[in-house]
C-alpha cells in the first residue's frame, strides 16, 4: 500500500502555486551595509539573507599559509544560532560550513586577480541571519559585491542561484520547502560568471534525469542574469553621484 | 569604427563593457576581452582619447616608491622600527634611515620613536614580495606631534591636497590648523578642537564629492559658514 501511494506521489507532476517555475523569489540587495569592513554587502532572497564582509588585503597568519606569488582568499561561512528552521544552529565551524565556504571560495576564485599582493590574504565572512534554502548562493552573490566594493581587481561578478527539479519539473531557487518535498527530486546550486556565462559552482543533490537538469541549468543561467542586474545597480547605487 | 559604450565619470562594477572594438585601449583597471574593453574592478571612467582608464573608488593603499605616507609605529625591532602602513604590509624603518641624530650603540630605541607613535616617512624601496623600506631623512619627514588621525579613501587624497596643494591649504588658511595628509590616506590634523571637527567635516565632504566639478567652490562656501558659525 505505502509502495503504491509513494508511486502515485512519484508521478504526480510538481506544480508551483505561488510563483512561475523559472522565477526566483524576490531579491533585495545593498552594497556598504558593515561600515567597519574594507567592503560589504547584503543579499535578500525570499526568506534567506546573506550578509558578507570582506577584510583586507591585509596580513596573513599563519604565515605558512601565504603563497609568495599572490594572495590568498579565505572565506568563512556561519549560519547564525537562530537562522535556521527554529533549531539553534551550533556556532562554529561543521562539516558543512567548511565545505561550503570551500565550495564558495572555488566559485569567487576564477574572476578574482591578487597577484598584486603576495603574501597577504582577504577575507570574506558570510554570515547567514535567516535561512530559507540557497543560502550558498546567497552567500556567493552577497560576496562578489562586497569584493567588488572591497576594491579588489575582479574580471567579473558573480551571480548565483540554486536550480532543481521537483517530481520532474526543473524549477529555480527551490524554498526550503520545496527542497524537503518527497518523491524524486533534485538540488542545484550553481554560480555562473556573468559575462561568460561559465559556471565556476555546480553541486547537485538528489535524482534527477539529464534533459531535465540541462534544462534547469539554463534557466538556471537565465535567473543569473536577472540577478546580475540586481547586483550591479546595488552596487551603483552605493557609489551613485548625489548632487 | 569602435563605439564607446560608458560616459566620462559613471561608475561601472568589474565585467561591464566599456567599449567595442580595437579603436580603444583598455589602462589603469581594464582589461581586453576579445573585441571589448572590460572593467577590472569597480571605478570611475575616465576617458582620454582612445585610452580608457578607471579611477578606484575603493580599495587599499599600495606602497609605492617616492610615496611620502603617514605611518604608526608598531614594533621596535633590533636594527630599527617597523611601521603600520595602513596597507597589507608594514615597513621597516632601519636605524640608518630613520634619524640625523647619533644613535649611540646599545641605544634605547624608544626615545626616537616609541610604539604607537606617528611619523612621515618616506617610502624608499618596495621589493617584489612588497617588503617596505622607509626612511625619515630628508626635508619634511618628521615625528608628528599629538593630534587627530583620520583615515581617508587613498585613491582621494590627490583631491584633498589640490593642484599643489590648494585644497588643504584652503582649509588649513580657513581653520587656522595644521595638517598633513599622506598618501596611503592617512591624515593627521591639528588644530584648536571646535576647527578640528570643521577640518574632519571638510575633508570627508572633499572624500564624498571628489567626482564632481566645482569642488573648490563647494568646499570654500561649506567653511565660511563653518567658520563664521564657530566664530560667534
Amino acid at each position: 500500500m505505502t509502495k503504491l501511494l509513494k508511486r502515485m506521489v512519484n508521478k504526480m507532476v510538481y506544480k508551483r502555486k505561488d510563483r512561475k517555475e523559472n522565477e526566483t523569489r524576490p531579491i533585495e540587495a545593498k552594497v556598504g551595509v558593515i561600515k567597519n569592513a574594507d567592503g560589504s554587502a547584503m543579499f535578500k532572497i525570499g526568506k534567506t539573507t546573506a550578509l558578507a564582509a570582506v577584510y583586507g588585503p591585509r596580513d596573513l597568519y599563519p604565515r605558512f599559509l601565504s603563497d609568495p606569488t599572490k594572495g590568498i582568499l579565505r572565506v568563512s561561512y556561519v549560519m547564525m544560532p537562530f537562522a535556521g528552521a527554529g533549531d539553534r544552529v551550533r556556532p562554529g565551524p561543521n562539516r558543512r560550513s567548511r565545505e561550503i565556504a570551500l565550495v564558495t571560495e572555488q566559485a569567487l576564485m576564477p574572476v578574482i586577480d591578487l597577484s598584486e599582493f603576495p603574501n597577504s590574504v582577504v577575507d570574506v565572512v558570510i554570515e547567514l541571519p535567516q535561512t530559507d534554502a540557497g543560502t550558498r548562493c546567497a552567500g556567493i552573490c552577497a560576496a562578489a559585491m562586497a569584493l567588488a566594493d572591497a576594491g579588489i581587481k575582479m574580471k567579473d561578478l558573480i551571480s548565483s542561484v540554486a536550480v532543481g527539479c521537483l517530481n520532474g519539473t526543473p524549477v529555480v531557487d527551490l524554498s526550503k520547502e520545496e527542497e524537503d518535498l518527497e518523491g524524486e527530486n533534485a538540488d542545484v546550486p550553481m554560480a555562473v560568471i556573468s559575462g561568460s556565462g561559465e559556471v565556476t559552482l555546480l553541486q547537485l543533490d538528489g535524482e534527477v534525469e539529464k534533459e531535465h537538469l540541462l534544462r534547469a541549468i539554463e534557466m538556471g543561467k537565465e535567473a543569473c542574469k536577472k540577478i546580475y542586474d540586481i547586483q550591479k545597480n546595488a552596487l551603483k547605487k552605493k557609489y551613485g553621484v548625489e548632487k | 569604427m569602435g563605439k564607446l559604450i560608458v560616459k566620462e565619470k559613471e561608475v561601472v562594477v568589474p565585467g561591464e563593457d566599456l567599449a567595442e572594438g580595437m579603436d580603444y585601449l583598455p589602462g589603469d583597471g581594464c582589461y581586453r576581452d576579445k573585441e571589448k574593453v572590460r572593467a577590472g574592478r569597480l571605478g570611475l571612467v575616465k576617458i582620454g582619447g582612445r585610452l580608457i582608464k578607471l579611477l578606484p573608488l575603493s580599495g587599499k593603499y599600495l606602497p609605492k616608491k617616492n610615496d611620502i605616507i603617514i605611518g604608526k609605529v608598531i614594533e621596535i625591532a633590533m636594527m630599527g622600527w617597523r611601521i603600520d602602513t595602513n596597507s597589507a604590509y608594514s615597513a621597516m624603518l632601519p636605524l640608518r634611515d630613520a634619524t640625523s641624530e647619533y644613535i649611540a650603540r646599545g641605544a634605547n630605541l624608544s626615545q626616537y620613536y616609541s610604539i604607537g607613535d606617528y611619523v612621515v616617512a618616506k617610502v624608499t624601496n618596495v621589493t617584489s614580495q612588497n617588503l617596505v623600506d622607509l626612511t625619515m631623512k630628508g626635508p619634511g619627514l618628521f615625528k608628528l606631534k599629538p593630534g587627530r588621525i583620520i583615515k581617508v579613501q587613498p585613491s582621494k587624497v590627490p583631491r584633498i591636497i589640490g593642484k599643489s596643494g590648494s585644497m588643504v591649504g584652503m582649509i588649513k588658511d580657513a581653520t587656522n590648523s595644521k595638517i598633513m595628509v599622506g598618501q596611503n590616506g592617512i591624515a593627521w590634523i591639528d588644530a584648536s578642537p571646535e576647527m578640528e571637527l570643521v577640518v574632519v567635516d571638510a575633508i570627508r565632504m572633499i572624500e564624498k564629492y571628489s567626482h564632481i566639478d566645482g569642488l573648490t567652490d563647494k568646499v570654500k562656501e561649506f567653511l565660511d559658514k563653518a567658520v563664521k558659525k564657530d566664530g560667534k
